[in-house]
C-alpha cells in the first residue's frame, strides 16, 4: 500500500537519521505508518517527531508478546495532524529487564499513560518524575492484569488499607479538602484533594480509576462481535462513538470498508450523540452557576433528542446501532421524517435557549475568566476535543482525519484562545449548530445502498488503529487481532484520560465553589478513563 | 428576568403522565426480549450471539436446559436477529423484587442433531408478580410516596455512566420525580434509598459498603441496570464484584442497559411499596 506522501517524507527522514536500527514494518493503510525500533531509540524518535513534525504523542500502550516474541511491546502512537497521518513506533522490552525509559519529562501529556503501562504490565519506568501507581490503587497486590499469564477471572482479596498516598501540601493557613469518591451529585466516582489557602485553590490532586472494570482485558476474552457491545459500555455518553471507533479499527484490520450509506448513518449518529451531550453540558454549566431555568430547558431538549434516538435506533443512547462493517439499522422514510422533524424543532428551540443564556449577564460574569487553561499548558498536556479547542488547539479528527462521511460535508471548527469556562460552553454551542447542519447535509446527500459489509471472520495477527471524533474529543481504538475471531489486544483511548490533568491546572487560583462548574465545563468521563 | 418567565410560560407543562398512563416508549424501542419457549427449536445460535450470556445453554445427555436471565440482558436484540423464536418487545417496566424472578428457564428433549424436540419443563421466573399484583404494589407504593417523601442517594459503583444519564433524567421537567416527593440527596445519612449502578468495582466496594452503613434504617437498595443487577457484560472479574447484591442486600432490581426513566420510576415506586415489610426488618439492625 502506498503511504501518504507526507508520511513518506517523515519515513525517509527518519530512515536517514536512524539507518537500519529502525525498521519500517508493513503499513497496510496510507495514513498509518508502523515502525520498529529498539527501546533506546524511543526518546530520540520522540523528540524528532514531537519537535520537528509537531506530532502529538496521542497514545502509549503496552502488549505482552512474550509468548511469540519473548518481549513486551510498547507502542508510541503519534498523530501528525498537518500530515494527516499516524506514526506508530513499536519498541520491544526484554522480560529479563522490564524497564522502560520515560518520555514524560519531554512530553508531559503521557504522564498517566506511561504509569498505566507500568501498572498493567509491570514495566518499570526509568526517569519518570512521578512514577507512583496510577491505574491500580496503592492497595492492589503485585499483579499485572494485562500480562497474558494473568487470568481475567482472578479473584483478588477485597480492598483494604491505603488507597493513595496524596502529597502533603503544607504552609501557614493551608488546608486540605478531600472530596469523593462518592460525590454529592449524580455523577461518577473519583477522589479530589484540594489544597487551599483561604479561598483560592493552590493545588488539586486527582485520584481516578475507581471504576476500573478490567475492560481492556475483557476485550481479549470475548469474540470480536461481542466486543462491539462491550465498546458501547466504555463510556455511556459516548456509546456510539466508542463502538464505532472499535468497528473502524477492526474493519481496517480486515481491510474492509463500511459502505457509503453506513458511513452516512454513522455520521448522523455521531452528531446526534454530540448534540444531546453538548446540550446537557450547557444546561449543567448553567445550573452550576444557579441558572436553573436554562438547565431545565436544556434537559427538555435533550429528552427530545434521546426519544428521537430511540425511534431511530431502538435505544435512547444509540446502543445496538453500531456493527462491524457498517451499522445495524437503516433509516427508512419514516425515520428520516422523524429526524428532520427533530432538527426543525431543535434548531429554533436551541437558539432560543442559547439566547436566554447569552442575555443572562449573571451567568456570563461567573463563566468568563473562570477555570482558565492557557493554550501553552493545553498543548503541553496534549488537551484535545472541546477543551482543546477552547484553549487554542485547532484540531478535529472529523476535519483532519476524515472518517465516516465527514469528507462529504462542510462544517467549521470553532476555536478560541481564552480557555475559560465560557469558551468551553461556547464551543459546545457552536458545535451543536454545526451538527444540525451536518445532519441536514448528510440527509440531502443520503447515499442509497447496503448498510453493512459482511465481516464474518477477522483475519488474525493484524494491527490497526480506529479513530472517531467523539463529542468530547478524539477516541482511538487500537487492535491486534488473534486467531478464532478474537483479539490479542485492544487499547482504548478516551480523550478524558488525556484531559484530566488539565483540570488540575485550570482550577488553580479559583475558589472551591467554582470547582463544579469548572469540572462540568470539561465534563470528562471517569469510566472512559478508568475502563 | 421577563425573558426567562416568558420562555417558561410559553413552554407550558411537559411532564409525562406516567404512571397514570402507560410509559411513552416508541414502537421501535428495544425492551425485554420475548421467547416462544414452547416452540423453540434450537437455542444455540441465540446463545452464541448473546454478548452477555443472558441466554445460556447447558446440556446433559439428550436434554438441554436453556436459561434466560433478564438481569444480564442489554436489550441489544441480537438474539432476535438470529432466532425466529425470539421477538424484541418495547416492554420497559421490568423491575423485580426478587433476583430469581428475572430468570426463566426450560428443559428440552433433543434430537440427534441437538435440536430441541419437546419442552419437558418450563420454569417461569418473570411471571410470579402478575400484572395485578405489581399494579397493586405500584399503587400502594405511589400512595406511600405521596404520603411520605422519599430521599434517594445515588451511588455509581462502576457504571459506564449510561445509567446516570437516565437517572439524571428523573430530575428533568419531563419525568420530574419530585412530583411524588422523591428527592435526590447529597448524603447517605439523609437517604431512605440507595440507587446503585455498576458491576461494583473492586475499587468501589468499600465506598459502597460505607455509604450503605451510613444510612439510617429502614433503608432500601435498588440495583440499577444490567451491571447493577448481575455485573452485566462485565460480569465478575479481577476488577469487578459482579452486581450490587454481591456486596450489599438488594430490594429491587431494575434491568436494562440503561433502564429508561420510565423503567427507573417504576422500579423506585415498586421498591417503596415494600417499605412496611422492610420496617420490621430494619428495626433489627
Ligand atoms: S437482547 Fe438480551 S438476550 Fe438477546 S442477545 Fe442481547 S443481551 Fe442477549
Amino acid at each position: 500500500m502506498n503511504l501518504l506522501p507526507s508520511l513518506q517524507t517523515v519515513l525517509d527522514d527518519l530512515t536517514q537519521r536512524f539507518g537500519p536500527q529502525m525498521q519500517p514494518a508493513h503499513s497496510p493503510r496510507p495514513n498509518e505508518l508502523y515502525l520498529r525500533a529498539p527501546v533506546v531509540l524511543a526518546s530520540a524518535l520522540c523528540s524528532i517527531l514531537y519537535r520537528k513534525y509537531q506530532a502529538r504523542l496521542a497514545g502509549v500502550f503496552g502488549e505482552d508478546a512474550r509468548a511469540e516474541h519473548n518481549a513486551f511491546f510498547v507502542y508510541y502512537l503519534y498523530a501528525l495532524d498537518s500530515a494527516h497521518g499516524f506514526v506508530c513506533v513499536r519498541v520491544p522490552v526484554a522480560p529479563e529487564k522490564p524497564e522502560l525509559p520515560s518520555l514524560t519529562n519531554a512530553v508531559p501529556a503521557v504522564n498517566w499513560q506511561e504509569r498505566e503501562v507500568q501498572d498493567m504490565f509491570g514495566l518499570k519506568l526509568v526517569g519518570h518524575p512521578n512514577p507512583r501507581r496510577c491505574a491500580l490503587h496503592d492497595d492492589w497486590p503485585e499483579v499485572y492484569p494485562l500480562r497474558k499469564d494473568f487470568d481475567l477471572r482472578t479473584k483478588l482479596p477485597p480492598f483494604h488499607g491505603e488507597r493513595h498516598k496524596f502529597r502533603k501540601v503544607e504552609g501557614e493557613g493551608v488546608f486540605q479538602v478531600p472530596v469523593g469518591p462518592v460525590h454529592a451529585g449524580i455523577i461518577e466516582p473519583g477522589h479530589f484533594l484540594f489544597s487551599v489557602a483561604g479561598e483560592p485553590v493552590l493545588y488539586l490532586q486527582l485520584r481516578m480509576f475507581y471504576v476500573h472494570k478490567g475492560t481492556e482485558k475483557l476485550f481479549e476474552n470475548l469474540p470480536i462481535p461481542h466486543c462491539v457491545r462491550l465498546a458501547e459500555s466504555i463510556s455511556g455518553d459516548s456509546s456510539f462513538a466508542h463502538a464505532t471507533a472499535f468497528c473502524h479499527a477492526v474493519e481496517r484490520a480486515s481491510e474492509v470498508e463500511a459502505p457509503p450509506r453506513a458511513r452516512a448513518l454513522r455520521t448522523i449518529c455521531l452528531e446526534l450523540e454530540r448534540i444531546y451531550n453538548h446540550i446537557a453540558d450547557i444546561g449543567a454549566i448553567c445550573t452550576d452557576v444557579a441558572f436553573v431555568t436554562a438547565h431545565m430547558h436544556a434537559m427538555r431538549l435533550k429528552e427530545h433528542v434521546l426519544r428521537a434516538n430511540e425511534q431511530l435506533t431502538g435505544n435512547r443512547l444509540l446502543r445496538g446501532m453500531a456493527a462491524l462493517g457498517g451499522v445495524r439499522f437503516d433509516f427508512d422514510e419514516e425515520r428520516i421524517r422523524c429526524l428532520r422533524t427533530l432538527l426543525e424543532f431543535l434548531e429554533p428551540e436551541f437558539n432560543s435557549l442559547a439566547e436566554l443564556i447569552r442575555s443572562h449577564s449573571g451567568t456570563r460574569d461567573r463563566l468568563e475568566t473562570t477555570g482558565l487553561l492557557k493554550p501553552g499548558v493545553a498543548r503541553d498536556l496534549g488537551v484535545v476535543g472541546v477543551a482543546g479547542r477552547a484553549s487554542g488547539f485547532d484540531h478535529d479528527l472529523r476535519r483532519d482525519f476524515p472518517h465516516a462521511f465527514y469528507d462529504q460535508v462542510t462544517f467549521t471548527v470553532p476555536v478560541f484562545t481564552e480557555g475559560d469556562v465560557q469558551r468551553r460552553m461556547v464551543v459546545r454551542r457552536e458545535e451543536v449548530l454545526q451538527s444540525i447542519s451536518i445532519i441536514r447535509q448528510v440527509l440531502d446527500k443520503f447515499p442509497p445502498g447496503p448498510i453493512k459489509t459482511e465481516l464474518e471472520r477477522v483475519p488474525s495477527d493484524r494491527v490497526a488503529l480506529g479513530y472517531v471524533e467523539g463529542w468530547r474529543g478524539e477516541i482511538f481504538h487500537w487492535v491486534h487481532t488473534a486467531a478464532e475471531n478474537r483479539l490479542a489486544r485492544c487499547k482504548i483511548k478516551d480523550p478524558s484520560l488525556q484531559n484530566w490533568p488539565a483540570l488540575s491546572e485550570a482550577i488553580l487560583g479559583n475558589i472551591i465553589p467554582d470547582f463544579p462548574v469548572v469540572n462540568k465545563s470539561f465534563n470528562l468521563s471517569y469510566s472512559g478513563t478508568d475502563r | 428576568m421577563f425573558d426567562v418567565l416568558r420562555k417558561s410560560l410559553s413552554t407550558g407543562v411537559v411532564t409525562t403522565p406516567y404512571p397514570n398512563l402507560p410509559p411513552q416508549v416508541s414502537r421501535q424501542a428495544r425492551g425485554k426480549p420475548e421467547i416462544d419457549w414452547s416452540n423453540w427449536k434450537d437455542a444455540r445460535p441465540a446463545a452464541a450471539v448473546c454478548p452477555t450470556g443472558a441466554i445460556a445453554c447447558s446440556e446433559q445427555g439428550r436434554t438441554r436446559t436453556v436459561r434466560f436471565d433478564l438481569g444480564f440482558c442489554i436489550f441489544c436484540g441480537l438474539c432476535a436477529d438470529a432466532d425466529p423464536a425470539i421477538r424484541m418487545t418495547n416492554a420497559c417496566e421490568l423491575a423485580s423484587r426478587n433476583r430469581k424472578h428475572l430468570i426463566d428457564s426450560a428443559t428440552y428433549d433433543l434430537d440427534v442433531d441437538g435440536r430441541q424436540q419437546r419442552i419437558l419443563e418450563w420454569r417461569a421466573g418473570f411471571k410470579p408478580e402478575t400484572p395485578e399484583e405489581s399494579g397493586q404494589a405500584l399503587r400502594a407504593g405511589i400512595d406511600r410516596v405521596l404520603g411520605r417523601s422519599l430521599h434517594i442517594r445515588e451511588v455509581d459503583a462502576g457504571s459506564c455512566n449510561g445509567c446516570e444519564i437516565e437517572i439524571v433524567g428523573l430530575n428533568s421537567p419531563i419525568y420530574d420525580l419530585e412530583r411524588f416527593g422523591v428527592h435526590f440527596v447529597a448524603s447517605p445519612r439523609h437517604a431512605d434509598m440507595l440507587l446503585v449502578t455498576g458491576p461494583v468495582t473492586r475499587n468501589m466496594e468499600l465506598a459502597l459498603r460505607k455509604t450503605y452503613d451510613a444510612m439510617p434504617a429502614p433503608r432500601l437498595v435498588v440495583a440499577v441496570g444490567a451491571c447493577g443487577c448481575s455485573g452485566g457484560i462485565f460480569g465478575q472479574n479481577y476488577a469487578t464484584c459482579g452486581g450490587v447484591d454481591q456486596v450489599i442486600p438488594v430490594d429491587v432490581y431494575i434491568p436494562g442497559c440503561p433502564p429508561n426513566p420510565h423503567a427507573l420510576s417504576h422500579g423506585i415506586l415498586l421498591a417503596v411499596g415494600r417499605l412496611p415489610e422492610k420496617r420490621g426488618a430494619g428495626a433489627q439492625h
